[in-house]
């Protein structure tokens, strides 16, 4: 992967290496293994995608030091960060469920840091004023956590990991922990307070949405390996795995192409409009997808399939099909032309899509 | 449900009559019933006793003699003094069976709770051989430092300590196994030293629970009888504490034993008070 480094204004460059994070972790668990390389620049955010048990948060940890590495190594601003003992690293981190230590004031959870970085009592209680009025959170100073509503939690969170200027600020499925609608809200929030921070964060999520709203790039990771990276565009655009195009909602297929025609492994053909050659991947969206009863009579035969329908679900003011037969595919119609077609599991359909609607790029 | 509720309740269940919507609450079985009532008689029968034939006329005179006042002053320090003793090194010992791994963890924990079952007189006769003017310990210290414990003040402290020490050890360390350790790894990710996150945010968090341990230390420590009386001894004034000095005047002067009994009825009385508006409310 190329990658432009900018060095951060203001910051000297010490000596061999890089500004920002340059990784790669090793960690054997058992028999689990994850294996990810991680390279963000300063300012830059990215996100770690992934479902569960994918070794997320095993990464987040591991860059914390608080998991030890079985391999590789981890470079920060050109210094090795894995040689440094967890408490001495540059590091701050906003925990899943926040971790505020309960019996500690919103103001000394905050100054808990810059106090065991040396400041005196009084010292670290200005720095941690001054966070939480940043965070907008002044008058709530002398709140213990259990007294804070989800957000302002989220906030205070944050805060306490930016208050000893880390180098490096890890979050851990920062959003997991608030309701829908809060999470809006903090979500927004949060994107500000992230382009505002100018060294390098690295955030951990299973939600597509959270993981394209606040990282400027995104590293997917399947069982303990980096399956696609590339800005969140690019990864809506071109999933490269079944979990991710079922993340972004696309049907994807991996094939051979030649011209217009892409050639799936199981047998079944589909047209495109971008004339390729060699392995390729098509996708397009369920939404694209248009079902007949009966063989539709006139139609090209052009990516037209016959399928039986193994499942129906509501998917929003959708419903979603899940079809089998000659190409495995979701299809999204109408309630009213769900009950019109007659749709109920078994049913045969037929399936089509204009090759307008799919997308085809080289594997 | 008051009385006047169970009574119509049972008598309903006699007749089979109708239920107003409620949910029946089915009755306690016989079986358990009996047995469960003659447990609680057992154990406060004791106790009432103890108050029937206190003798009351007399009670303030032998609460203000001289004797009685040693021994109560004697116990409070020496109880009090064994719980700062566990607490300074039982707390260290919890912690490092809850958080950290090491060879033997097991054998260890087991040896630590062996004092609990352990006849205390057995534990007196240990401490003599360990800490004993000739004991494998005591013999040095008495060379080097010329301190001797036993038969001292500091030796019914000794003893008292082996005795409560694992009372607070075990609750320490089940409480520290109930806190969330990812606090303390949190406090490591903001720049604290283990010790720094041990201090300033497991103790808080394990408060309660290190309280509640003192209070149990404290109680056993109070009513020890066998390790003191083996290992310091019965000195009035110097080693007799309550439970000794109730033991030796049920020999000559009964009524004397009756009234310093009352006295630690009231002080354990006391403490389960203050324990059950701080710690127990919550369970």
């Amino acid at each position: 992967m190329t990658h432009i480094h900018q060095t951060a204004p203001g910051s000297t460059p010490t000596g061999v290496g890089c500004e920002g994070l340059d990784a790669r972790l090793v960690v054997q668990r058992g028999s689990f293994r994850l294996d990810v390389a991680l390279t963000v620049a300063p300012g830059e955010v990215v996100a770690l995608l992934g479902p569960n048990g994918a070794g997320k948060t095993t990464a987040l940890r591991a860059l914390a030091g608080l998991v030890p590495v079985s391999g590789g190594g981890v470079r920060l601003d050109g210094a090795a960060l894995d040689r440094i003992p967890p408490e001495s690293r540059p590091v701050g981190v906003v925990f899943q469920d926040y971790l505020l230590f309960p019996h500690l004031s919103a103001l000394d959870n905050v100054a808990f840091g810059p106090r065991c970085h040396g400041a005196s009592k009084a010292r670290a209680r200005e720095i941690a004023a001054g966070w939480l009025d940043r965070m907008g959170l002044a008058d709530h100073a002398g709140t213990k956590p259990r007294r804070l509503s989800g957000g302002q939690a989220q906030r205070v969170a944050l805060a306490r990991a930016l208050a000893t200027r880390p180098r490096l600020l890890l979050l851990d499925e920062p959003l997991a922990a608030l309701d829908a609608r809060t999470r809006l809200e903090v979500r927004a929030e949060l994107r500000r307070h992230l382009a505002e921070f100018e060294a390098v964060a690295v955030l951990v999520t299973h939600d597509p949405l959270d993981a394209m709203v606040l990282a400027d790039r995104l590293v997917v990771v399947e069982s303990g390996l980096v399956v696609q990276e590339g800005t969140p565009s690019e990864i809506a655009r071109r999933p490269r795995t079944d979990y991710i195009a079922q993340l972004v909602g696309l049907n994807l297929y991996r094939g051979t192409a030649g011209g217009h025609t892409v050639r799936l492994e199981a047998g079944p053909v589909i047209t495109t409009t971008e004339e390729l050659s060699g392995p390729v991947f098509v996708a397009f969206p369920p939404g694209a997808v248009t079902l007949f009863r009966d063989r539709p009579s006139g139609a090209s035969a052009r990516n037209l399939w016959r399928c039986e329908v193994a499942g129906l679900e509501t998917h929003g003011d959708q419903i979603r099909a899940d079809l089998t037969g000659e190409l495995t595919l979701a299809a999204d119609l109408t309630a009213v032309a769900a009950a019109e077609l007659g749709l109920q599991p078994g049913a045969t359909v037929w399936a089509t899509v204009k090759a307008t609607q799919t997308h085809a790029y080289p594997a | 449900m008051t009385g006047a509720d169970t009574s119509r309740a049972a008598a309903d269940t006699l007749t089979g009559g109708p239920r107003s919507g409620r949910v029946r609450r089915p009755g306690v079985p016989l079986p358990l019933m009996l047995p469960a009532l003659v447990g609680l008689a057992f154990l406060l029968l004791p106790l009432v006793a103890l108050l029937a034939r206190a003798p009351w006329r007399t009670l303030p005179d032998q609460l203000t003699s001289t004797a009685v006042w040693q021994a109560l002053q004697l116990s409070l320090v020496s109880a009090t003094a064994a719980t700062a003793v566990s607490l300074v090194l039982g707390v260290p010992l919890a912690w490092l069976l809850a958080r950290t791994e090491f060879p033997g963890r097991g054998l260890v924990r087991a040896l630590v709770t062996l004092p609990l079952v352990l006849p205390p007189v057995v534990g007196g006769v240990a401490l003599l051989l360990a800490l004993g003017r000739n004991g494998i310990v005591g013999q040095w210290l008495d060379a080097w430092f010329g301190i001797t414990l036993p038969f001292t003040t500091a030796g019914v402290v000794v003893a008292e300590a082996f005795v409560a020490m694992p009372f607070l050890v075990i609750s320490v360390e089940g409480t520290l196994r109930a806190a969330d350790p990812r606090y303390e790894e949190a406090a490591t990710t903001l720049g604290a030293s283990r010790f720094t996150a041990f201090r300033r945010v497991t103790l808080p968090l394990i408060a309660p629970g290190v309280a509640a341990g003192s209070v149990l230390a404290w109680a056993r420590a109070l009513g020890e009888f066998g390790a003191t009386i083996t290992f310091a001894g019965n000195f009035p004034g110097r080693t007799q504490t309550m439970p000794l000095a109730v033991y030796l005047a049920l020999q000559n002067d009964p009524a004397a034993a009756i009234a310093l009994s009352l006295v630690l009825l009231a002080v354990s009385i006391t403490v389960l008070a203050g324990l059950r508006d701080r710690w127990m409310t919550a369970s």
